[in-house]
């Protein structure tokens, strides 16, 4: 099949279809079924009501991966803004509608289905940023007022999502935003002078201001485990969980603190622990291996990729996803703070299996459109 | 293109350095659980096997307590119970209503039920009703599939088959409170007992037993998933006493409805056959649970049956205290068998006026006939020469005034005064006159019913320091039949032999000389006949005025103004083997109380296995009971 770059742009659907990277796809299947496997045993050996729905979800997400990504790229740069912007204004409508769920606003209640702004966000963010720098050279993005219209994009929706409260998901688009200003070449003193700037604004406020009341709520918010009967009871038993698997596991269906309802949330947050007691360091590995393949494609993805826009869409999509990943699996380890973030492709969850296929089909949709060259002005229907 | 080019360097060189960054915080990862899996491993595997299994003890028999034959005393019966497990119904009190169509349940019972479901896991069985008849249990059995969510189970609960006749001995089980936490996990089982009161409570960790265990597999919530091992537990041990309960019971019903008690022992060895104080509780209702008018009811009650009264219940000993007054003139020298006083019926000391019982006066008294004949004259006069502390001192030798260490809690320690006490704990010196009045056993002087069956028994024992108990043996679950223990050896109490002699001789004719004030109350069969004291303790002042107009007699006063009765005995007079005390609160006088102990003595003698059966039949026949008494002091 031998298309010219230049042609990209206008290659029918079949032939989009034909260059979807479908190994990508294929390893996406494989770690997905894992996570359908641990689900079964959460539900102790059974399809209902975890694993059956989470194949569904997982089939209606391909779907909209592939449409996602045989889009035209250049309708993903235009409508970048707009996307945004709704994904904004949801965001405040949770702030003042979204129902309570899990102690947390988070939802917007849709009838059909719900929706959680906040998992838009993480994918607008990324297009906003993308479709931001795009056109912009070197010169230009050393200038710091340059940079100053992206940060309050991004502190905008930052804010509202902390207030949710969601610290995770917060942290999540805060450090994927960095990391893609970083990518666009934003200079390295800038990063300096921020992460000074933050411990200069913390330390006093911590020390003078705040009262000790205060500090207390705080730190039982970034560490629950000083809570020892809530959250540091569930951290505990996911330790014991995780270390008691051992090198090869218990087996599948034998892990006693998950089937025994030691383990919390077994099915969502925590199903990484149960897959490393049942299976064992060797388990464990397996899947860390299977997240960091697709890292690679993710990464060579985004190197392979003659667009600016589409290598910053590519690393902003995977730099997500990493972090999704390591802080789930160091969180259930005890190494981070208890933030509330299911794991990638195999906790169970609607809303989030639909969004990370939506991000990994723009992922797929810079690998089809590898070689379009987007000017500057694309943005504006050139 | 060019343009892009360094964009495109920029971009590329960060993605690396990014792409490192997160190659080596995965590592990081993989390292923490190559830490946690196999470093760290085993502990986690441990703790998890904790979390696991659930180690349960398994509550053990609580022992039987038998008397001195191997009559049961207390035992554990099969207690049915109904319980309800409130995940097995759908709706609660749909279950309750049809339960309640075959046994009444009443409003509290529901309202405790529900309050209990609230609280608690919804697949622990809550109790509804305890200590179900086998019809009812039956009933429920038959009617169970309209009844969803109702099961019954077999447990085992503490019976009292004698019911109130031995509970001054046994004491009682009860709940398990907050004090009584020791840390044995075993007090926290639901539904256990332990003893409360009496040898339940002396004997309480003999009787208890040790443990089973049953590990099981739970879940988070503390479900049972399944048993994995069961060790059973040891049965606590056999306590035999020295009780004979076919004589407490005979005891027991003697005393009747009195405010009484009474205390049968063996001189020689301390066993005591029989410790009674009446009215008394049934323990199976402290097993059960007392409701508050249950307890009220106890509690206010003025003849205290919750008061051991044999132990605990201390009264003036009355002309019971002569013999003790006797030993200490005899021993000081002060008087010898021989030595005679005169009684016109009072005595002069100072200003005051101290009367004998009998108004007359018994005229020329000599040591025998003044305790045959209960002369108080003769008393008061040589109590004022003996002197209070000697006679004091004596009483002590005696048993009198001294927690005696019976096993059983609550056990008090009387008074003996002396000179010393009175000055320390009163600030004022003591006075002649009441010398005096300790001389009839009055005053100050405060013994209680198991004193005084020591002291009884130790005046005719040879004057051995003889120490009272209940507990026979403690025989381990399966061990053998116990042996008749050994007799203890007691030190002598060091009173001159022939002293004792003539004191039993005075009490022989207490009751066997047509002078003695128990004559009425006598046993005819020979081989069979008592030796006693009365007394009589007077709980109120008679006024100068009333001496004067004729002091009112006993049944025509309020029971609360009625005198103390108290009789002090021992049987057979040749070579005795047991001695008895017996005090009626408010009793009118020891004509109450000599027949009973009269009554008392012939049973024990007639239940002696040593003695032939046909025997004592026919010492029953002839001794027709004592029909009318007449008041002595």
């Amino acid at each position: 099949m031998a298309i010219s770059p230049f042609q990209q742009s206008d290659m029918s659907i079949g032939q989009r279809l034909w260059q979807i990277n479908w190994s990508f796809v294929l390893l996406l299947g494989i770690t997905a079924s894992v996570g359908f496997g641990m689900l079964y045993s959460a539900a102790n050996g059974s399809f209902d009501p975890w694993a059956s729905r989470q194949m569904i979800r997982f089939t209606a997400g391909i779907f909209i991966m592939l449409v996602v990504a045989v889009i035209d790229i250049h309708v993903w740069l235009r409508y970048a803004y707009a996307f945004y912007v709704v994904s904004l204004a949801l965001l405040i409508v949770v702030e003042f509608g979204g129902s309570i769920g899990m102690g947390a606003q988070r939802w917007i209640d849709l009838g059909v289905f719900t929706i959680q702004p906040s998992e838009l966000m993480k994918i607008s963010i990324i297009l906003l940023l993308a479709r931001y720098f795009y056109a912009s050279r070197l010169e230009d993005v050393s200038r710091i007022s340059h940079v100053f219209v992206p940060l309050i994009l991004l502190a905008i929706p930052a804010f509202l999502v902390l207030r949710q409260p969601d610290l995770g998901t917060t942290i999540l688009l805060v450090a994927t935003g960095v990391v893609m200003l970083f990518l666009a070449g934003v200079r390295v003193w800038v990063f300096v002078a921020g992460a000074v700037a933050t411990i200069a604004a913390v330390v006093p406020l911590w020390k003078f201001v705040l009262l000790d009341y205060q500090k207390q709520r705080l730190l039982m918010f970034i560490d629950p485990e000083k809570d020892p009967l809530g959250a540091g009871y569930h951290i505990l038993q996911s330790k014991i969980a995780l270390g008691s698997g051992g090198m090869f596991g218990k087996g599948f269906l034998e892990g006693s603190q998950s089937h025994l309802s030691f383990l919390p949330e077994k099915q969502t947050d925590f199903i990484f622990t149960m897959l490393a007691e049942e299976f064992g360091l060797v388990g464990g590995m397996a899947l860390i291996g299977l997240y960091l393949l697709l890292l690679i494609y993710a990464f060579a993805i985004s190197l392979r990729c003659r667009s600016q826009f589409g290598r910053l869409v590519g690393m902003g999509v995977s730099t997500s996803f990493f972090l999704n990943v390591f802080v789930n699996i160091a969180m259930v380890m005890g190494v981070v703070p208890v933030v509330g973030m299911p794991l990638p492709l195999i906790s169970y969850g609607g809303t989030a299996m639909l969004s990370l296929m939506f991000s990994f089909g723009l992922l797929l949709c810079v690998y089809v459109h590898r070689d379009v060259q987007i000017g500057p002005g694309a943005a504006d229907g050139n | 293109m060019h343009r892009d080019g360094d964009r495109y360097k920029t971009f590329s060189r960060r993605s690396i350095i990014l792409f490192g960054g997160k190659i080596f915080l995965l590592s990081g990862l993989a390292g923490r659980m190559y830490y946690l899996q196999v470093v760290e491993g085993e502990k986690y595997k441990t703790l998890a096997d904790e979390n696991r299994i659930s180690l349960k003890l398994l509550a053990p028999k609580r022992g039987r307590i038998l008397d001195r034959f191997g009559r049961p005393m207390a035992v554990n019966q099969q207690n049915y119970r109904v319980l309800l497990v409130p995940e097995n119904t759908s709706d609660i009190d749909f279950s309750m209503a049809q339960l309640g169509k075959i046994i009444p349940i009443n409003t509290h019972d529901v309202q405790r039920a529900k309050r209990e479901i609230k609280r608690r896991r919804r697949f622990l069985p809550i109790i509804l009703r305890e200590n179900m008849a086998w019809n009812d249990v039956a009933r429920i059995e038959v009617n169970a599939a309209e009844m969803p969510g109702i099961t019954i189970d077999v447990g085992e609960s503490r019976f009292y088959p004698n019911g109130t006749e031995a509970a001054s001995v046994l004491g009682y089980v009860s709940g398990v409170s907050e004090k009584d936490l020791t840390g044995d996990p075993l007090l926290e089982l639901p539904g256990f007992r332990i003893g409360k009161a009496g040898m339940e409570k002396v004997h309480d960790l003999a009787l208890r037993g040790k443990s089973g265990t049953s590990q099981v597999e739970v879940n988070a919530f503390g479900r049972q998933i399944r048993e994995m091992e069961r060790r059973e537990g040891l049965p606590g041990a056999e306590t035999w006493l020295t009780i004979d309960m076919e004589l407490q019971k005979f005891v027991a019903t003697r005393l009747g409805n009195e405010a009484a008690s009474a205390v049968v022992m063996d001189v020689h060895t301390g066993e005591v056959l029989s410790l009674v104080s009446t009215p008394s509780f049934d323990p199976n209702i402290f097993n059960r649970g007392l409701s508050r008018s249950e307890w009220k009811e106890l509690a206010s009650n003025p003849r205290t049956p919750l008061n051991n009264k044999a132990i605990a219940g201390q009264y003036a000993p009355g002309s019971t205290f002569k013999m003790v007054v006797a030993l200490a003139a005899l021993e000081k020298g002060i008087v010898t068998p021989k030595t005679r006083h005169f009684c016109s019926g009072e005595i002069e000391l100072g200003d005051s006026t101290f009367h004998c019982w009998k108004k007359r006066g018994h005229g020329s008294m000599d040591l025998v006939s003044a305790i045959t004949q209960s002369c108080d004259v003769y008393f008061y006069e040589i109590a004022k020469r003996t002197g209070i502390d000697r006679i004091s001192a004596m009483a002590r030798r005696l048993g009198l005034g001294q927690i005696l260490d019976i096993e059983l809690s609550g056990e008090r320690k009387g008074l003996m005064p002396t000179r010393a006490w009175k000055k320390k704990v009163k600030r004022v010196s003591w006075q002649q006159g009441e010398t005096l009045l300790a001389g009839i056993g009055q005053g100050f002087i405060l013994t209680t019913p198991l004193q005084l069956a020591v002291m009884t028994s130790r005046l005719v024992n040879g004057g051995k320091a003889v120490t009272p108990h209940l507990t026979r043996q403690i025989v381990p679950y399966n061990a053998a039949d116990p042996t008749a223990p050994d007799i203890p050896e007691f030190k002598t109490i060091g009173i001159h032999p022939p002293h004792l002699d003539l004191i039993k001789k005075a009490m022989a004719a207490v009751s066997n000389s047509p002078y003695g004030t128990a004559y009425r109350s006598r046993i005819k069969e020979p081989g069979f006949q008592l030796g006693g004291k009365t007394g009589t303790v007077q709980v109120r002042r008679i006024t100068k005025a009333e001496r004067e107009t004729g002091v009112k007699k006993n049944k025509d006063l309020e029971w609360r103004e009625r005198d103390h009765a108290l009789f002090v005995g021992y049987a057979p007079i040749k070579s005795p083997r047991y001695a008895i005390s017996v005090v009626v609160e408010h009793g009118g006088g020891s004509s109450t109380a000599a027949p009973i102990a009269k009554d008392i003595l012939l049973e024990v003698q007639r239940r002696d296995p040593s003695r032939g059966q046909a025997k004592a039949k026919a010492a029953e026949r002839r001794n027709a009971p004592a029909t009318k008494q007449v008041k002595k002091g």
